[in-house]
């Protein structure tokens, strides 16, 4: 599994990182930064909430 | 056995209601009825980049192909709900009859309009699609733009004006805008971000008339005498929620306000039936049950996809618990709130000399329970995690940084 951003949507809202604060961090800037690009599966739960939390559909997990 | 789920309210809430059932592995039938002719579109940016001076893409969720095709949705959009039997398990829209197993009542709420401009052309409300075709438009224009209420909707109106370089006036009743949704303090600090940008924030006024010409407004007379020139008002002092048509369904309404009134489980307390998003209120379990009744995306997104996951398994009972969000974007300021805003005190841990950016803690008794931050991104899901972790006020401002000495001896 591969987590997919697409910055040209995220405003930075954060939900994602509420959801999964091991995968997803917003920056002082306010810019998203995804904290592991390829995730375990003890994640997948988590990872899933933020795709689906994600107010701009700005998140993708990518099946590999 | 639940074999059609009907879901009567098409936006955020109602959609969210509609997917979670599939996901959820429901293979029954699945209506979603709406009042709006819209396909179901997403309402944030409807006041920020809706309004700004550059073609706005459009807000829709879904197409009508996806949700017909992928979700094997039945729209029934472009007329409201009027009725619901509880005994015939029966919601009524228009001339019609839908029969349903389980039902997600999500139909929202209505802005309230100023009264006897129902007429007047140039005066919105700005809540739906429609409404913000027209403030856009007068935006086009040149508006000179008044907005009455100075809350979060308003705010971000004033703001798509200013960045537009138009003259706006803010008309606002209480002495400190926003001092009821996040105290007085912020509500004063908010206050800046406009005066900083040239709008012109006028408060403890009201509204006592307008004058039109050819049926539309020209200016709004005030309360203090004045009167200020204008082609575009907006209107943002509250909703209330769409209950009219539940009248005598035996569906239990709030006295205050009309909305329906749920258990954890988002359940009306009538069989089958159970409610989502701005129009109900619920026990929220994190804030020891405190009844709630929310405007927020995140929250009408969560208690959509909640309630269908209950409606379409009875006995399931998930109560929702959650920590409310939400964000308003002014000028090129985010404000930020997480939690409750009703405190025993408010705190502001981290402000500096010319600096917009501030970080405010609420208390309740021993307990953080709400964060409101103005640009600092970084921060407020941090804290919205000790408000999950129902933090002390102590780990709070441990966590904050500021000495927790300072903190009982004040």
């Amino acid at each position: 599994m591969r987590l997919e951003i697409d910055y040209s949507r995220c405003t930075g809202l954060g939900i994602c990182e509420a959801e999964a604060p091991d995968l997803f961090e917003i920056q002082e800037d306010g810019s998203l930064s995804l904290l592991v690009e390829r995730p375990t599966a003890d994640s997948r739960a988590a990872a899933q909430a933020a795709v689906a939390g994600c107010p701009t559909e700005a998140i993708r997990i990518v099946e590999d | 056995m639940v074999r059609r789920l009907v879901v009567v309210g098409a936006s955020l809430a109602g959609l969210r209601a509609v997917e979670a059932a599939r996901r959820a592995g429901f293979d029954g039938e699945v209506v979603l009825v709406g009042d709006e002719a819209h396909l179901p579109y997403d309402r944030p940016p409807l006041s920020k980049a809706y309004l700004a001076d550059e073609t706005p893409s459009e807000p829709w969720f879904r197409t009508a192909d996806h949700l017909r095709d992928e979700l094997g949705v039945t729209l029934m959009l472009g007329t409201p709900a009027s009725g619901l039997d509880a005994e015939r398990q029966v919601l009524r829209v228009g001339d019609a009859e839908v029969r349903y197993d389980a039902l997600v009542i999500a139909t929202g709420a209505t802005a309230r309009r100023w009264p006897g401009t129902e007429e007047l052309g140039g005066v919105h409300p700005l809540r739906t699609l429609d409404d913000a075709r027209s403030v856009r438009a007068a935006l086009d224009a040149g508006a000179r733009t008044v907005v009455v209420g100075a809350g979060f909707i308003g705010s971000e109106v004033a703001a798509g004006a200013r960045k537009r370089g138009l003259d706006v006036t803010i008309v606002e009743a209480l002495d400190v805008p926003l001092s009821r949704s996040v105290g007085t303090e912020i509500g004063e600090a908010c206050t800046q971000l406009h005066r900083e940008q040239g709008t012109d924030l006028r408060c403890g006024v009201t509204v006592t008339g307008f004058e039109e010409r050819d049926g539309a407004v020209t200016a709004v007379r005030l309360s203090d005498g004045s009167t200020v020139a204008a082609d575009l008002v907006v209107v943002g002092i509250g909703v209330i929620p769409n209950t009219g048509w539940l009248a005598g369904s035996g569906v239990r309404l709030h006295e205050r306000d009309g909305g329906i009134v749920c258990d954890e489980s988002l359940w009306t307390g009538v069989p089958g039936v159970y409610a989502a998003g701005d129009v109900m209120h619920w026990p929220n379990p994190l804030f020891d049950g405190e009844v709630m009744r929310l405007e927020h995306w995140t929250t009408a997104a969560e208690q959509g996809a909640c309630a269908a996951r209950n409606a379409i398994e009875p006995g399931r009972d998930e109560a929702l618990s959650t920590v409310p969000y939400f964000w308003s974007d002014w000028y090129d300021h985010r404000i930020q709130f997480v939690g409750i805003p009703r405190a025993d005190e408010v705190r502001v841990v981290s402000a500096e000399q010319d600096d917009d950016r501030f970080l405010a803690l609420y208390r309740r008794g021993d307990r953080l329970v709400g964060v409101l931050s103005v640009d600092r991104p970084t921060q407020i899901m941090k804290y919205r995690r000790l408000i999950v972790n129902r933090a002390s006020w102590t780990e709070a401002l441990e966590f904050a940084g500021v000495s927790t000495q300072q903190a009982v001896t004040r």
